[in-house]
């Protein structure tokens, strides 16, 4: 049985999270192949068989449009007899993966967290209530669609080679969707795909005093992020608005600046491996939810904290 | 213009969720129920084309009837007429699926919902009902205007935006910022109790996935208090290995 891998890249480099997916593919068994919608290095890509990968399938054209990603997705499925897609979680595989499901009369779970169980039929665990719980889902098709979430597995690095073809299908574009711009958030580490992130709230009084929040940020090679209220009063970009509406992250280290930890900050950010809240309140409820923590001033813990990271490295 | 926008009936944002039936059922016990937060803003948006453009404006809700106080509140923030599809909703499918049944020849110029549902987070319908209905889909967008028969719209993408020109009709999953929460005022929840909310049964759908147990997460360890910065240095350092 095959299982069908959509990787993306940015800026032309593959993704962690595309890599995780492939790991995952291969923890499950079975002949990985990967797919590449759009332009990619061949030498990136073939970089993949490190992952799990066997073989990695490219197929070139623009891929704006959702619909023309999910044809060529289902198309390769149908060609390679794959009974499984996997897709890490992404913009791009929300837009596609429910639309393979109609085509192919899969069943679909997103937000996956484990390998799945095949004692009995076929099932996940995923997150559900904005990770505030998990569920066991049962899977009732033959054809499947597993959306994995960030941090799942660990990626292996030592699976083989993998050989890079290009997949004979035809895609006839609908033009529905063209893409007339792009605009890169400002930072020099992604939000999304930071494996440190620095936030801020309230407890920092005004934009002027994020310099402190970016310094910090610079010594752990950290992205800006921040709560609901800062980016409302516009003190900080919207794209860097961490919680339940907003930005989504599950970074090996999270550190919360001067924020008290609403239910809904910490839906966006409990997936996180270890969380460090910094706030001059003790009874901040962000201290329950963190795995350390120190009570103070953040005008004088933060730069405090940069001092001392900067000596360690 | 025609704008029909399907709203989630949810948990409150600050619910606690809890289990019951040996942890098989969502425990609905002293829960507040709401407009589904994404979902508010598609309403959102969906009232202010129709106050810019002039538009009709139609909810869509698969759901009990428990869920009509939460239309009603869409019908006060300025929607015109409801429908509500009289079934509990099972999965992703079973509602792309009323909701394009319902949709299909209704004549609409677009459809709005939320990027996903805050309970089960799935993030699927808007590509299932895109595709049921062979309309173009986009989420999460973040903008949205129309000009002549396209709609210019942003959407979020991992590190940045992409702007697009997306043909009518369409499918958008919304999120912020694509418009201001609206409040309804006094004399639209007057307004909303005499507005049609239609009622109509569900058609078949075949169960794709099920949600056999639900489990709460682990409890955090407790968090460890550092006294001074060497000491939270020293902790990441050697105890997370973070650094």
């Amino acid at each position: 049985m095959a299982i069908l891998v959509v990787v993306e890249s940015l800026d032309g480099k593959l993704k962690k999270a595309s890599r995780e997916a492939v790991s995952y593919a291969a923890q499950m068994g079975g002949e990985v192949i990967a797919l590449s919608l759009g332009d990619t290095d061949q030498e990136e890509l073939a970089t993949l068989g490190a992952n799990g990968a066997g073989k990695v399938l490219t197929v070139a054209g623009n891929f704006a449009s959702s619909s023309d990603a999910a044809e060529a997705v289902s198309e390769v499925m149908k060609s390679v007899g794959a009974n499984v897609l996997v897709m890490a979680q992404s913009a791009k595989a929300d837009m596609i993966g429910g639309r393979v499901a109609i085509k192919q009369d899969a069943a679909m779970v997103s937000n996956v967290v484990s390998l799945p169980d095949t004692s009995n039929g076929f099932s996940v665990k995923a997150s559900i209530f904005s990770s505030k719980a998990f569920a066991q889902v049962e899977v009732r098709k033959d054809k499947k669609i597993l959306v994995v979430g960030k941090n799942v597995l660990e990626i292996k690095e030592d699976c083989g080679t993998a050989s890079v073809e290009s997949a004979s299908v035809n895609v006839s574009s609908d033009n529905k969707i063209k893409v007339t711009g792009q605009e890169k958030a400002t930072g020099d580490v992604l939000l999304p795909e930071a494996n440190i992130v620095v936030s801020g709230g309230r407890g920092l009084k005004g934009p002027e005093n994020w310099g402190m929040v970016e310094d910090l940020a610079k010594v752990l090679g950290a992205a800006t992020g921040c709560s609901k209220p800062v980016s409302d009063m516009d003190w900080r970009p919207h794209s860097e608005h961490v919680g339940q509406t907003g930005i989504k992250v599950a970074p090996t280290l999270y550190i919360a600046i001067g924020i008290s930890g609403a239910i809904q900050h910490l839906a966006g950010v409990n997936s996180s491996k270890y969380i460090v809240v910094i706030n001059k309140d003790e009874e901040a409820p962000f201290f329950k939810a963190a795995d350390f923590g120190i009570v103070g001033d953040a005008f004088e813990v933060v730069p405090k904290l940069t001092e001392a990271i900067k000596a360690l490295k | 213009m025609k704008i029909l926008v399907c709203i989630t009936h949810v948990p409150d944002t600050t619910s606690r969720i809890a289990f019951t039936d040996g942890d098989t059922k969502f425990d609905k016990n002293g829960v507040q129920y709401i407009i589904g937060p994404y979902d508010d803003y598609a309403i959102a948006r969906a009232v202010e084309l129709k106050e810019a453009n002039g538009a009709s404006v139609t909810v869509l809700n698969v759901g009990g009837v428990e869920t009509e106080p939460t239309i009603r509140k869409a019908l006060a923030i300025g929607a015109d007429d409801a429908i509500r599809v009289n079934a509990e909703p099972t999965d992703a499918l079973f509602v792309a699926r009323q909701i394009a049944h319902t949709a299909k020849d209704g004549g609409y110029d677009m459809i709005l919902m939320g990027r996903e549902s805050i309970d089960y987070n799935g993030g699927q319908v808007h590509a299932m009902v895109g595709e049921l209905l062979g309309m173009p889909s986009v989420s999460p967008v973040m903008k949205l205007d129309i000009e002549g028969n396209n709609a210019k719209m942003t959407r979020e993408i991992e590190g940045g935006k992409e702007f697009l020109e997306v043909e009518m009709p369409f499918v958008a999953g919304c999120q912020e910022p694509i418009a201001e929460w609206k409040i309804p005022n006094m004399r639209g929840i007057m307004t909303a109790r005499t507005k049609p909310l239609n009622v109509v049964e569900p058609v078949a759908s075949d169960g794709s996935v099920a949600y056999v147990k639900y489990q709460q997460p682990a409890p955090k360890a407790g968090v460890k208090m550092a006294q001074t910065v060497d000491q939270l240095v020293d902790m990441l350092k050697n105890e997370a290995k973070v650094l």
